[in-house]
């Protein structure tokens, strides 16, 4: 049976075909779900995309996590559901309190866009758990809200307990202790700010396929248990 | 009654204000020598119905709380005054 993802699409939000592409380059199928829908339809995961959910207003993620959807996908998170927030995704789930922390401005102001040296740090969550921890991965990132922050007290739980999952070789925003991505203490909820679906194609890097490939693995063996 | 509300949106004391280190910068530049510690936050301005004040603070407080302002990273200064009948 193949698994399922499904991807919201929030007003404002511009990478949902490329992550249904790089999905179906790992071999799940991939399906859109509006925000404005309470039903995720089945799924096996979530996918938040990129972009600018309701135009980013007041803070980036901060109108999206109150979408009706919202609802479902943390009620999913709770059950143990993957959820995969990228960059804009990544906002909403710390808006919505399903990963701790906060995004704020990139240090200097600077809106990046580039191609990053990124490193595997924990294979603990659902999205890295198919790859070594130390790989390096060249990823593109695209943000300006893309600091990572916390108090120090939430920042040495997520590092005694393996969940910084993925850091930046060489830190481009100011991000607390390099972090790129960061998961939920069981590993299913995975926030991060490089776009692993815009790195699947042999013209450019294809690094984020071990990262899907990773979700895929994990999604098989969660379907052919149940 | 009815209220003016303003809500001042702050970084919290620690986390880094670009915004606010940018502009410090230029006012140096532009020789004012003696201006430190500029904060960039928001101010959002709204009316709010409630029976009193201690009643109208206590809903803004929690819109604050759920949607003005991030706890993680900012803090609000609430300031009501009632408006004309």
């Amino acid at each position: 049976m193949t698994a399922t993802v499904g991807i919201v699409v929030f007003p404002g939000s511009n990478c949902e075909h490329d992550v249904a592409e790089a999905v179906a380059d790992s071999g799940m199928d991939a399906r859109l779900l509006w925000h404005g829908d309470r039903s995720l339809q089945g799924v096996d995961a979530i996918v938040l995309p990129g972009g600018f959910a309701h135009g980013d207003y007041l803070r980036p993620g901060a109108i999206a996590r109150f979408s009706p959807v919202m609802d479902a996908v943390a009620e999913f998170a709770r059950g143990g559901g993957p959820v995969i927030g990228i960059c804009n995704g990544f906002q909403v789930l710390t808006e919505a309190g399903l990963l701790p922390g906060a995004l704020r401005q990139n240090r200097k102001l600077r809106f990046l866009c580039a191609v990053v040296e990124t490193r595997v740090d924990s294979d603990r969550s659902i999205l890295t758990s198919a790859t070594t921890p130390g790989a390096l991965l060249q990823l593109p990132i695209n943000h300006f809200s893309g600091a990572y922050t916390c108090d120090p007290a939430t920042l040495a739980q997520l590092r005694a307990d393996g969940r910084v999952v993925l850091r930046y070789v060489v830190n481009p925003n100011g991000s607390v202790d390099d972090i790129a991505g960061i998961c939920s203490p069981e590993g299913n909820v995975v926030g991060l700010m490089p776009h692993p679906e815009r790195a699947c194609d042999p013209l450019g890097s294809r690094d984020g396929r071990l990262l899907w490939s990773s979700l895929a693995a994990g999604l098989s063996a969660t379907l052919s248990r149940s | 009654m009815r209220f003016h509300a303003l809500v001042e949106v702050r970084p919290r004391a620690g986390i880094a204000n670009p915004e606010g280190a940018t502009i410090e910068r230029a006012l140096a530049g532009l020789g004012y020598d003696g201006v430190a510690g500029v904060r960039v936050g928001k101010a959002i301005r709204f009316t709010v119905d409630a029976a009193d004040e201690a009643a109208a603070r206590h809903q803004v407080e929690e819109l604050c709380r759920r949607l003005l302002t991030n706890p993680v990273i900012e803090d609000a200064e609430v300031t009501l005054e009632p408006a004309a009948p």
